[in-house]
């Protein structure tokens, strides 16, 4: 495969990356962090099959979305037409930090949702104009259900978890795998300090569900796979319970 | 222990040896970030004592796991840079099979490059490949406690490198190390075994095997006593060639977890009794060629058990490792056998093996001699127990293992360690204040346990 990854640098993404590498896949990363960027070459580079992976990034930041065609179109260049788009970047923070700070909840809502869209409908078009592909975006549990302490970070995950949803039913038959994955409590760095709750899973375990769900183009990939029935469960719970519990 | 009781309402932190401190870990990716204002820096925890918590004014150490990435490997020279978060089982899963293992490694997989190069690590290959740290990291990134990020090696800051070799991250965050890995005929080990009566004959075959072979540990029962004392079996080995392999795939072999803490009583007298004499005697020939072995199973047994410290209980428990120098005399393991019998100091695994010269690390444990090492669970006489074997250790003029210690005297480790004042004097020109301090360092170097001017930090 050849595969563009969109914050391959830390948690799910640089485990995901890890896997691809190791197997002998061609990557390129995106992000916006350059020297981040090149250490997570150099690690992927370590890690192909004879040493010597060719492993090149390109600037891309999910603030800027004006920038977005121009990146995957040096990511293109670079793996001789790609094949497969994953992106895991998003910015995370509490509810609590959210209410208390409006300007931040407009960033969030902006770069998990709308530039996160604008991002994957540019890289569908790569995509479709060359028959299809895959393409694997990191949602989450918090989209499933509007639950108390991710009102917020929920709401735009909620939003980008339909989109996804559409885009394998518009498009499959052309060709399009479209990947929703929704991560449950994951333990990296950007849940470090928040206590884990039961059922937490570790980046490297969602990583190879979600290599296999590339690989079969499983449209939808709960991770670690116990979310799929927590999640079924709170999504029938009435109303009424939900008011009166914590999560 | 007062420390411990009171842990009961907030978050605690313990080393291998499960007696814990309150303190947490600060995980992130981003050690480079991180490290700035961090009063220590812990990998994976395989200390076993108090060596990776935090001092009693702080609750917070930077965890470095995260920051795991390769930064370049060169298959020429075997060359392998990368971040101090990397852990020795990775490097094994994706080079063991490549032709390449690390030069030294230590008993257990579960432990980070920075952990290595703090403890300055020994492994089964001491008589011949010296100490991670001291024998094959060619440069270092460090972060100081003044916010400085530097660079050491043998050439450059090299009175930064010897302290920080075997430094126990007392003289700066490690961010990177950098060492060269060795290159290797087949992916497993050409291993033998001898039983052996007792410890002089022992020390003997020790010696005889260790001329030859490069890797090699004794396991003895140290429950034995009069003319059975220091019984045991001698392991050792060495790559298999490409013929004597075979083209074998190597398999994985996942580890077994422990699930929960186990109860107190399960490695009681009778049970470790039990256990030493029939390890003894399984080995029913005297000398065994057992052929091709698995890496694993030859460099780390234990891991077989994921979690085995369990096996202590609630109450935890220490290793007690010490060097018994050539200059002793061959009686010395003898001396110390008999005092640990005498004072029943049962230990469910007991562990020897002979130790090459003494590496440039300022405070690195090995020199030339007998190490000796055994799991004590913590009872109401180990502080005592640990004093009596320490004094006799300082009378035979040998020294403790920081990374394995949780009970050792100040002035017991002082009177150990000609180094400690050349170490300290290093340390106090790129820390004049030592605000790198770890839960061990104020209890064994003598570091303040508060620091002056500065408010209680939660």
């Amino acid at each position: 495969m050849k595969v563009v990854i969109l914050g391959a640098t830390s948690g799910m993404g640089r485990a995901i990356a890890r896997r691809l590498a190791e197997r002998g896949d061609s990557l390129f990363l995106l992000g916006h962090e350059p020297e981040e960027l090149e250490r997570s070459a150099a690690d992927l580079s370590a890690r192909a099959p004879d040493f010597r992976g060719n492993v090149g990034h390109a600037h891309c930041d999910l603030r800027e979305p004006e920038d977005f065609k121009m990146a995957l179109t040096v990511a293109d260049r670079a793996l001789d037409g790609f094949d497969t788009v994953v992106v895991t970047a998003a910015v995370f923070a509490t509810q609590e930090q959210l209410e208390a700070d409006i300007d931040r909840t407009e960033e969030l809502l902006r770069i998990n949702f709308t530039n996160t869209v604008v991002f994957c409908e540019h890289a569908r078009n790569v995509l479709l104009e060359r028959g299809g592909g895959t393409l694997c975006v990191f949602s989450s549990v918090a989209g499933d259900r509007g639950r108390k302490p991710v009102a917020l970070y929920g709401a735009a995950k909620a939003g980008l978890s339909t989109y996804l949803e559409a885009l394998d039913h518009r498009y499959r038959s052309a060709g399009l795998n479209t990947i929703c994955v929704k991560p449950g409590f994951v333990k990296t760095g950007m849940t470090a300090g928040l206590k884990p709750p039961p059922f937490a899973g570790e980046p490297d375990q969602v990583a190879a569900l979600v290599v296999r769900a590339i690989d079969r183009g499983t449209p939808e990939v709960y991770a670690p796979s116990i979310w799929r029935l927590i999640m079924l469960v709170i999504m029938h719970l009435p109303r009424f319970v939900m008011r009166k519990v914590g999560f | 222990m007062t420390r411990a009781s009171q842990a009961n309402t907030e978050a605690t932190l313990s080393g291998w040896g499960n007696v814990p401190v309150p303190g947490h870990e600060r995980l992130t990716e981003r050690i480079d970030r991180a490290s700035e204002g961090a009063v220590l820096s812990r990998g994976l925890g395989r200390s076993y004592g108090d060596s990776s918590l935090p001092p009693p004014d702080r609750r917070e150490v930077l965890g470095t796991r995260l920051a795991d990435r390769i930064l370049g490997f060169d298959p020429q020279s075997g060359v392998m840079r990368a971040e101090a978060g990397l852990s020795l089982v990775e490097i094994n899963r994706l080079m063991l099979r490549r032709g390449w293992f690390p030069p030294v490694t230590p008993g257990t997989q579960y432990v980070t490059l920075g952990g290595m190069v703090a403890a300055d690590v020994h492994g089964k290959g001491h008589h011949s490949a010296g100490c991670f740290g001291s024998g094959h990291v060619r440069n270092l990134k460090l972060r100081l406690a003044d916010g400085r990020i530097v660079e050491c090696s043998r050439e450059v800051e090299a009175d930064l490198f010897r302290a920080t070799v075997g430094g126990m991250g007392l003289t700066g965050h490690i961010l990177e190390v950098e060492f060269a890995m060795r290159s290797i005929p087949s992916p497993w080990i050409w291993s033998e075994s001898r039983r052996c009566g007792d410890i002089d004959e022992f020390i003997e075959t020790i010696e005889e095997v260790h001329s030859t072979w490069p890797y090699g540990v004794g396991w003895i029962d140290c429950l034995s006593r009069g003319r059975n004392m220091g019984r045991g079996i001698l392991d050792y080995g060495r790559w298999a060639t490409a013929e004597e392999a075979a083209g074998k795939p190597l398999p994985n072999r996942p580890g077994i977890p422990i699930p929960f803490m186990m109860p107190g009583w399960l490695l009681g007298p009778l049970s470790v009794r039990a256990f030493n004499t029939l390890y003894y005697h399984q080995h029913v020939a005297r000398h065994r060629r057992h052929g091709l072995r698995h890496p694993a199973s030859f460099f780390y047994p234990l891991d077989t058990f994921l979690n085995w410290n369990r096996l202590y209980g609630r109450r935890g428990f220490t290793q007690y490792q010490c060097v018994l120098p050539k200059s002793a005399g061959r009686g010395a393991a003898r001396t110390f056998l008999e005092l640990l019998t005498s004072k029943g100091g049962a230990s469910f695994l007991c562990v020897i093996k002979d130790t090459g010269p003494e590496g440039l690390g300022l405070l690195s444990f090995p020199k030339r001699g007998i190490s000796i090492a055994l799991d004590i669970a913590v009872r109401d006489d180990t502080q005592q127990l640990v004093d009596t074997l320490n004094e006799l250790v300082i009378s035979l003029g040998g020294r403790i293992y920081l990374a394995k210690d949780g009970f050792t005297r100040p002035e017991h480790y002082r009177a150990m360690e000609p180094r400690l004042d050349e170490f300290l004097q290093i340390r106090r020109r790129f820390d004049p204040e030592f605000r790198l301090r770890s839960a061990q360092s104020v209890r064994v170097l003598g570091d303040p346990a508060r620091l002056v001017g500065e408010d209680e930090t939660a």
